[in-house]
């Protein structure tokens, strides 16, 4: 699937597609981001492997969830704020003059930490993506539909009723609408912002392995509050603090031997 | 409330339940809380009865005058009489003049509303003249708005439009239906444009970033998720304000009522009979008081059902929507 859309994104994708495994697809150079005068997020620089899951982790306002919507260019949405630095994705930064924005945004899906159903049919809110990017016969969306939410695993649960609203399903349910929703339209990235912070054990289970499903395809970032969670589903853990990357490694790394004393002490539950 | 801890009183009245009883009761009578309950209770009731008390009248009066034959039947030039009139002309005008309004008044309210909600920069200067120009528009008296309608529509826009269709005689450059409908399209504006803003407010802002996230442009996600969202509430500005235009009679004396016509209002560029002012001139020109009163009730007893009905059509119309929101969207 990705690698179909690469070309359009990056000229150069020969050489990103047949790159050995652990050339960077995400590339944040020196990132600062202000609210006004305040400054959110210092000096940046991470280099994100595609079909990966990276785990952002840190104590609340530490700036993860801002970054995060860097990459999608959200925080354009916000006044005042002002982004020091280069984002690139498949070799083009993001946030050149050219960039056509909802060509951005087509190509970074994201999930939110509420999950937020269109109020509209089950349909309707896969559809809906598709129909923005010109999918109309019904027997593309048909067929489209129902290949996402079998890929996020909602198929089985809603077959018989997806034309009933949205808003009936469970709040686990709603989120892995929300993921076939933004699976749909064929990103490459997929940003995920504390996308099981609302659900229950069970429902968080299906998230996660939903998840490790999707990174077969898709470069997943992922923002959680939850120690577990980054363990079990990411590959990369970075650890934010205060508007800073305090550390950067493999998962199994940061979690068994990090080489920062305040990673160290987010990680075994000391603070934060 | 007398406050006692479980602790305080457990330990003590363990199994005496009479204790546990009375340590709740109030010790006195709080005169302050029985006062103001009781004001705010009979302060409800006075409004109530004032509205019972003009209902109550108006329909027992006007009740045995309302007949199919009044409410049929386009009078004579003599209307002051109870065996020949009607205010079939009357119907037509207020209604007629109350739809184009909507009509105006919805689409301009909507857009204001939008551009102020979605689009201005919620502290920039110029949100901030609109908005207080839309406050102040609701508090101009409405024969302002009349006077306004006759310089603004009928003198300048009206004559201006005769000049420019090489029109002989004034066609639009006199008082007419649709110079009353839109100066009370803008005397209702700020009512729409309120109720819109509020219900565009109400809409969860993770619904807008689901959209965007999606790759929609905002334009896009205000059309296909926003707007049917906040349908049901910008009909609420509707019905408000056809509530309010469908009474006033100041806003339209200049710009288009008319004492006496010989038949329905059929253009845009005619003039018309309205509830309201009939219900002035009845009052106020009849030669024989006694003789005119059971019409005059009845006139004003038509008004109100005429209101009442316009408000209920919109009223099951914005259910109908709200229903299938909630179904389908």
């Amino acid at each position: 699937m990705a690698e179909i859309l690469i070309p359009k994104l990056a000229p150069q994708a020969t050489a990103a597609t047949t790159a050995p495994a652990g050339a960077p697809f995400i590339e944040i150079e020196d990132v600062s981001l202000f609210y006004g005068a305040s400054k959110a997020l210092k000096n940046i620089s991470l280099k994100l492997e595609e079909k990966v899951v990276t785990a952002f982790i840190g104590p609340s306002g530490c700036g993860k969830s801002t970054l995060l919507r860097c990459l999608n260019r959200m925080n354009d949405l916000i006044d005042n704020v002002r982004i020091d630095g280069a984002i690139k994705i498949g070799g083009h930064d993001i946030y050149a003059s050219d960039v056509d924005v909802i060509e951005l945004r087509k190509r970074v899906g994201m999930v939110f930490q509420k999950s937020n159903p269109f109020p509209k049919s089950i349909y309707e809110n896969v559809a809906y993506g598709l129909r923005l990017h010109g999918v109309k016969a019904k027997s593309d969306l048909d067929g489209r539909i129902e290949e996402c939410l079998r890929a996020s695993a909602l198929w089985d649960e809603v077959k018989d009723r997806l034309h009933s609203s949205a808003l009936g399903l469970s709040g686990g349910q709603q989120q892995r609408l929300c993921i076939a929703r933004a699976i749909a339209i064929k990103p490459e990235v997929i940003l995920m912002d504390e996308p099981a912070s609302a659900l229950d054990p069970i429902a968080t289970a299906r998230i996660e392995d939903l998840i490790l499903d999707l990174k077969k395809e898709f470069t997943i970032v992922i923002v959680t509050h939850n120690m577990q969670q980054a363990a079990r589903i990411s590959d990369q853990t970075a650890f934010f603090y205060i508007g800073e990357l305090v550390e950067f490694g493999p998962t199994t790394k940061i979690f068994t031997n990090p080489s920062q004393k305040r990673t160290e002490d987010y990680v075994s539950g000391r603070f934060g | 409330m007398n406050t006692v801890t479980p602790g305080q009183y457990l330990p003590e009245t363990a199994g005496d339940t009479t204790r546990i009883t009375r340590s709740f009761r109030a010790e006195r009578f709080d005169f302050w809380s029985f006062f103001f309950s009781g004001l705010t209770g009979l302060a409800t009731l006075f409004i109530l009865g004032i509205l019972a008390t003009i209902l109550l009248n108006i329909i027992v009066n006007g009740w045995s005058a309302i007949s199919w034959h009044f409410v049929s039947t386009i009078p004579k030039k003599d209307f002051f009489d109870a065996n020949t009139t009607g205010v079939l002309p009357m119907i037509v005008g207020t209604a007629f003049r109350v739809i184009v309004m909507t009509i105006f008044v919805i689409p301009v309210g909507v857009i204001t509303a939008i551009y102020l909600t979605e689009y201005a920069a919620n502290t920039s200067i110029i949100t901030r003249i609109i908005r207080a120009a839309v406050n102040n528009l609701a508090g101009v008296p409405s024969i302002v708005f009349g006077l306004f309608g006759l310089g603004f529509f009928i003198n300048f826009v009206g004559k201006n439009l005769d000049k420019l269709l090489h029109n002989t005689d004034a066609v639009w450059g006199q008082p007419a239906l649709i110079w009353a409908s839109l100066t009370l399209a803008v005397m209702t504006l700020p009512v729409v444009i309120v109720a819109t803003e509020e219900s565009l407010k109400a809409i969860p802002p993770g619904l807008r970033e689901a959209s965007l996230a999606l790759g929609a442009t905002k334009l896009e996600t205000i059309l296909k998720i926003v707007l049917p969202q906040a349908l049901p509430g910008i009909m609420t500005g509707g019905i408000l304000a056809v509530s309010r235009a469908a009474g006033e009679v100041a806003p339209i004396l200049f710009t288009g009522v008319a004492y006496y016509m010989a038949s329905l209002p059929g253009h845009l560029s005619d003039q018309f009979m309205d509830l309201g002012y009939h219900i002035f001139v009845l009052s106020t020109q009849s030669p024989n008081i006694e003789q005119t009163r059971p019409i005059l009730y009845a006139t004003v007893l038509t008004l109100l059902m005429l209101t009442f009905a316009l408000n209920i059509v919109a009223i099951l119309i914005r259910a109908r929507v709200r229903k299938k929101l909630r179904a389908l969207g």
